[in-house]
C-alpha cells in the first residue's frame, strides 16, 4: 500500500541520512553449514535502552534446507527519491534474501511484526534461470527501476558467466538479465553504482565451481580468480571499461562507492595477493575521460608457525589478512576493513580517499591469534571480523564472523563458531561495546553472515542529491 | 473561453507544476549536482516544453475531433477514457520507470514529455476542452484553424502556469528550503492525481 508521505527512512542526501535516528533492530542472515536445519533470519535487539539488548529476539526459519543465506537487501531505499522516476511513497518493508547455494530468493515482510518477519514470496531457482539465465544470487541493491541482483553463476548447468538479474520491486518477479552487452566480464561478485552519474561498477570473484567447495589452490596460484573492476553505462546497460588490478591480486570483492553523488570514486577490497599473501584496498577514480584504480591500502601477512596453520595455508608459513569485506560510512569519512584471516578490524580515515590514514584497529578471532571478545576474555574465538555494517549515523559498527560455508571449514577447520560484535566509533575512539556479544548457542548452531539494520545502513542506500 | 475555464486551466497548470514528479525536482537535482543555479534554470524550459508537447497533443486532438463531430460524443468518450485511466492510476502499483540522471536538455524535454504523457496530464484538461465553445462556430468563424488555435491557446495558458509554479518551487527549494522539505511536504500526489483524473472524467460525463 502506498503511503501519503514519503517513507521516513528515505533520505534525499547522505548529509541528511547521517541524522537518521539510531536503529533498534538488526537482521542477520544465518545458515546451517550441514544443511540439516533450515537457515534463518535472526533479529537482534540493538537498542541499548532495551532489556534484551544484544540478544536474539526474533528468528524466522526458512522452509527449505541448504539455502546458505549470505547477503540480502531491502525492497526500497533512498534511491526512490531520485528525480527521474520518483516513487517515495513505497515502503521499505521487505527483505530480499537470496540463498547463495540454492539459488532461491525469499521475500520477507518486516512490517507487521518487525521481530518476526514472515515469508511472503519465494522466487524459485527455475524462475531465475529461465528469465535471467543466472544462478547463485548474491548481492541485492534497490534501484529506481527495480531490484538489481548479482549472481555468481549461469543457468542450466552453465558455470558462468555470472551477472545481474533485474527484479520487479513490487511483484518481485524476475524481469530478466540486466546486461545488454556484458563485454569481457565472466566472473561475477558485487555490483553497485554512482547513481547520479549513470555508472555501474562490478567486481569479480569466481564461478560456482571455483568457490562452492572451497578455495581451489591450483586456481589461486594459477591466478584464475577475479582481479578486475568493470565499469558500465547504467542507462544503456553496456560494458564500458575493464580496469585490471593485476592478476596477482586475487578476488576483488566488495564495492563501496562514495555516497556523495557528486563524487566519482570508491573503494574495492582485494582478498589476497599471491605474491606475498598481503591484502589490499583499491581506490577507483576518474583519470581524464577514463576510469583508473590504484592501491591505497596494503595489509601485510603475519608470519606464523606452520604448526598453527590449517592445511590450506600451511606451506606459506604466514597468515594472510584476507580482506573479505569493507564498508564506507555514509559521510564517506571512515572506511572499515575486515581482516578475516588475522582477526582484525581496521578503521581508516579516508577524508582524502587517495591517502587513507589508519585511525584505529581492534583484534578479535583470527586463524592463529584467536583473540577473545572483551566481554568473554576466557573464550578464544574462531573466525574473524567478516561482514561489517555501519549505522547511518556512523557511530555503530557491527561485525559477524562467518565468510562462506566451505571457506570457513578450510581456514578454521576446527570450527568457525558463531559470534557477532558491535563497535562504537567516534572521532576519538574505536572500541568494542562490551554489552553486545551474541555468540555460540545464541545463533542456534547456525553461522551468522550479513547484517542489515532496520531503516537502512551504510551499504543499503544510494542518494541522488548531494 | 469563459473566465471559469481559464481559471481551471491555470489551476491545473499550477497543480502539475507543483508535482515533484513532473520535473521541478529533476531541475533541482541537476542544479545541486553541479552546484549551478544556471543549470537549474536552463532545465526548466526544457521540462515545460516536454509537458507542453504532451498536453498540446491531447488538446489539439480533442479540439480537432470536436470540429468534425459533436461535443457530446467527444465528452462522453473522452470522459469514459479519463475515468478508466484515473482508476487504473489509482489502483495500479506501477510507477514511471526511467534510469539516468545525466541528460541533455533535449533528452530532458523527452523525459518530461513521457512523464506527462504516462500520467495523463493532457487528459486532465478534458472538461475544460469540452466545456469551451465549439470551434468553427458562429462566434469566431475560424473553422479548422480555430480548433488548432484553441488547442494551442489552452496548452499555452496551462503550460505557463505549470512553468511558473514549477520554477518558483524549484528555485525556492534550491535557494532556501533545501531537500529536507521533501520528507515533510511531499504528499502522495500520484494518489491525488489519480483522483483528479477520475473527477475530471466524471465532470466531463456529467456535463456532456
Amino acid at each position: 500500500m502506498a503511503l501519503w508521505k514519503p517513507d521516513p527512512t528515505f533520505y534525499a542526501s547522505p548529509r541528511e541520512a547521517v541524522k537518521a535516528p539510531p536503529e533498534t533492530l538488526a537482521y542477520v542472515a544465518a545458515f546451517d553449514r550441514a544443511a540439516a536445519k533450515p537457515d534463518a533470519i535472526a533479529v537482534l535487539d540493538v537498542d541499548p535502552a532495551s532489556d534484551s539488548y544484544g540478544s536474539v529476539v526474533g528468528w524466522t526459519e526458512l522452509p527449505n534446507l541448504g539455502d546458505e543465506l549470505h547477503h540480502f537487501g531491502w525492497n526500497a531505499c533512498s534511491s526512490a527519491l531520485c528525480p527521474y522516476a520518483p516513487h517515495p511513497h513505497v515502503e521499505r518493508r521487505y527483505l530480499i534474501v537470496p540463498g547463495l547455494r540454492s539459488s532461491r530468493v525469499y521475500i520477507l515482510d518486516t512490517k507487521d511484526d518487525p521481530k518476526k518477519p514472515g515469508i511472503v514470496k519465494t522466487v524459485e531457482p527455475e524462475e531465475l534461470a529461465a528469465r535471467a539465465g543466472y544462478s547463485r544470487p548474491h548481492t541485492v541493491h534497490c534501484g529506481p527501476e527495480g531490484l538489481y541482483l548479482t549472481n555468481l553463476g549461469g543457468a542450466d548447468g552453465a558455470d558462468g558467466p555470472g551477472g545481474i538479474a533485474l527484479l520487479d520491486h513490487t511483484s518481485f518477479e524476475v524481469l530478466g538479465r540486466w546486461e545488454v552487452d556484458r563485454g569481457p566480464q565472466h566472473l561475477a561478485y558485487d555490483a553497485w553504482w554512482h547513481i547520479a552519474h549513470d555508472v555501474l561498477i562490478t567486481s569479480e570473484w569466481g564461478t560456482p565451481s571455483m568457490v562452492e567447495d572451497g578455495v581451489v589452490g591450483e586456481l589461486l596460484l594459477g591466478r584464475k580468480y577475479g582481479h578486475a573492476l568493470h565499469f558500465w553505462d547504467l542507462r544503456k546497460r553496456t560494458h564500458v571499461q575493464t580496469v585490471d588490478l593485476g592478476d596477482e591480486h586475487q578476488m576483488v570483492l566488495e564495492l563501496r562507492p562514495a555516497h556523495d553523488p557528486t563524487k566519482l570514486y570508491g573503494f574495492a577490497g582485494v582478498v589476497v595477493s599471491v605474491e606475498d599473501l598481503s591484502a589490499s584496498v583499491w581506490l577507483w577514480h576518474r583519470d581524464g575521460d577514463r576510469w583508473a584504480a590504484r592501491k591505497v591500502i596494503t595489509i601485510p601477512a603475519e608470519p606464523a608457525d606452520a604448526d598453527d596453520l590449517p592445511p590450506v595455508i600451511k606451506p606459506f608459513g604466514a597468515v594472510p589478512p584476507l580482506v573479505t569485506d569493507i564498508d564506507l560510512s555514509v559521510d564517506d569519512k571512515w572506511l572499515y576493513v575486515s581482516c578475516w584471516g588475522t582477526g582484525e578490524l581496521k578503521r581508516y580515515d579516508v577524508s582524502d580517499p587517495f591517502h587513507p590514514v589508519e585511525a584505529g584497529s581492534v583484534r578479535i578471532g583470527g586463524i592463529v591469534r584467536r583473540t577473545p571478545h572483551p566481554a568473554a576474555p576466557d573464550l578464544p574465538l574462531a573466525g574473524g571480523p567478516q561482514m561489517v555494517e555501519v549505522s547511518r549515523d556512523g557511530r555503530r559498527v557491527y561485525v559477524t564472523n562467518s565468510l562462506y560455508g566451505a571457506w570457513d571449514d578450510q581456514f578454521y577447520p576446527d570450527g568457525v563458531g558463531a559470534w557477532m560484535a558491535k563497535l562504537d566509533s567516534t572521532s576519538d575512539g574505536f572500541a568494542f561495546d562490551e554489552r553486545f556479544f551474541p555468540h555460540g548457542d545464541d545463533f542456534r548452531g547456525l553461522r551468522p553472515h550479513q547484517t542489515r539494520l532496520q531503516g537502512g545502513d551504510a551499504s543499503s542506500d544510494s542518494y541522488c542529491y548531494p | 473561453m469563459t473566465e471559469g475555464s481559464l481559471a481551471a486551466l491555470v489551476a491545473l497548470g499550477a497543480f502539475h507544476g507543483l508535482n515533484p514528479g513532473m520535473g521541478w525536482l529533476f531541475a533541482v537535482a541537476r542544479g545541486l549536482q553541479e552546484r549551478s543555479r544556471a543549470l537549474l534554470l536552463q532545465s526548466l524550459p526544457a521540462i515545460a516544453a516536454g509537458h507542453a508537447a504532451s498536453v498540446g497533443a491531447v488538446a489539439v486532438l480533442v479540439s480537432l475531433t470536436r470540429s468534425v463531430t459533436t461535443t457530446r460524443v467527444v465528452a462522453i468518450v473522452g470522459g469514459a477514457v479519463l475515468v478508466g485511466f484515473g482508476l487504473w492510476r489509482l489502483l495500479s502499483q506501477r510507477h514511471f520507470r526511467w534510469v539516468g540522471m545525466r541528460l541533455s536538455l533535449w533528452q530532458l524535454a523527452c523525459w518530461s514529455f513521457l512523464m506527462s504523457s504516462v500520467h495523463g496530464a493532457g487528459l486532465m484538461l478534458l472538461p475544460v476542452l469540452t466545456g469551451m465553445p465549439a470551434p468553427g462556430g458562429h462566434d469566431h468563424g475560424l473553422h479548422g484553424g480555430g480548433a488548432l488555435s484553441a488547442g494551442i491557446f489552452v496548452t499555452g495558458v496551462h503550460t505557463l502556469a505549470m512553468f511558473a509554479v514549477a520554477g518558483a518551487v524549484a528555485v525556492a527549494v534550491y535557494e532556501f528550503l533545501g531537500l529536507t522539505v521533501l520528507r515533510r511536504a511531499w504528499l502522495n500526489l500520484d494518489q491525488i492525481w489519480a483522483l483528479a483524473l477520475v473527477a475530471a472524467g466524471t465532470a466531463t460525463l456529467l456535463t456532456a
